[in-house]
């Protein structure tokens, strides 16, 4: 059932991504970080997306470009899931926001700020939500040390 | 009642030194503060509840004020973010004050060695007991409890002046 539905839309949005492939059930599609928001509003308003479970993003340290944004969709009428990747260079790893689309994306954009120092183009909020304010770096890049840590209370020895 | 030997005359008085006296009357009256963060509440609660019942400790009401506490339990992991919070709740108590680490997190960090978790909360607060564990067993927490007893009753206890 939902394998039909998965191949329906991999006809459907193949053809305007650089790749696409189902793995685990999961619709997956490697996309130009242009061509995310008109990807997703496409999702959303023709495709019955109307749930965004996740943004998060993976840092391949050493290839280029490095960090891969990847948002997942679902829709709930149909029961099947859509993975959107974007890769975006180090110098610049930016991707439009998707605020306007889903209010959701809010609070996981500024999550993923915090953590890969994506940033998201049109997002009026990316202060940090669970790191603090002051923290340098961003702490699931690969290249942050892991025992790296930045204390806000002096220790006392 | 005809064969009835005397009794006993009442006890009128007994010696006692001044820090045995307030030590002992103290290791009974421990109002502890949970700060409780992480899984090892669900063993916090388990040791507090009627099965394990620190009330047998004299350790039973959990004050939800920390200045109407005198036992920080820190029950759980403490991060960076929250390490500010914990020294301000310690600084709030009115001495005389303990603190005792309740698990393999507030002891030393536990598991975590990351940019999040503080390792021991040792670092930022003085601590009297430590308890292993993740999570502690509650034998093991009502073990800290009666070490921190025999403590608190081995200690010098210096609020009473010169009057008494």
């Amino acid at each position: 059932m939902s394998q039909a539905i998965l191949d329906e839309l991999m006809g459907i949005l193949a053809g305007g991504a650089k790749a696409a492939s189902i793995s685990h059930g999961v619709l997956a599609l490697e996309i130009e970080p242009a061509a995310l928001l008109a990807t997703a509003k496409r999702l959303r308003d023709e495709l019955g997306f109307d749930l965004l479970l996740d943004v998060t993003a993976v840092d391949w340290l050493g290839q280029t470009p490095r960090f891969e944004v990847v948002h997942h969709f679902y829709s709930t009428a149909r029961l099947v899931r859509v993975r959107l990747k974007a890769r975006v260079p180090e110098e610049d790893p930016a991707v439009e926001s998707l605020v306007g689309l889903y209010g959701s994306a809010r609070y996981m954009e500024r999550e993923c700020h915090d953590m890969y120092g994506i940033a998201f183009r049109g997002n009026p909020d990316l202060r940090p939500i669970l790191l603090y304010e002051g923290f340098v770096g961003h702490p699931l890049r690969k290249d942050y040390p892991k025992d790296r840590e930045q204390p806000l209370v002096p220790y006392r020895r | 009642m005809e064969g009835r030997t005397k009794l006993a005359p009442p006890l009128e008085y007994l010696t006692t030194k001044k820090d045995e006296f307030v030590g002992w009357a103290r290791k009974f009256s421990l109002f502890p503060y949970p700060f409780v963060t992480a899984c090892c509440g669900m063993e916090f609660m388990s040791v507090s509840a009627t099965l394990y019942d620190t009330d047998r400790f004299g350790a039973a009401l959990p004050r939800f004020s920390p200045r109407q506490s005198d036992l920080l339990m820190v029950v759980g992991t403490i991060s960076h973010k929250q390490a500010p919070i914990i020294r301000r709740v310690y600084e709030q108590m009115c001495e005389p004050k303990w603190v005792l680490a309740f698990g393999a997190c507030a002891t030393s960090g536990g598991f975590y060695q990351n940019y999040a978790a503080v390792p021991g909360v040792d670092r930022i607060i003085p601590v009297d007991v430590y308890v292993p564990g993740c999570p502690p067993r509650p034998e093991m927490v009502i073990d800290g409890i009666m070490k921190l007893q025999d403590k608190i009753a081995r200690e010098r206890h210096p609020i009473i002046g010169e009057r008494f």
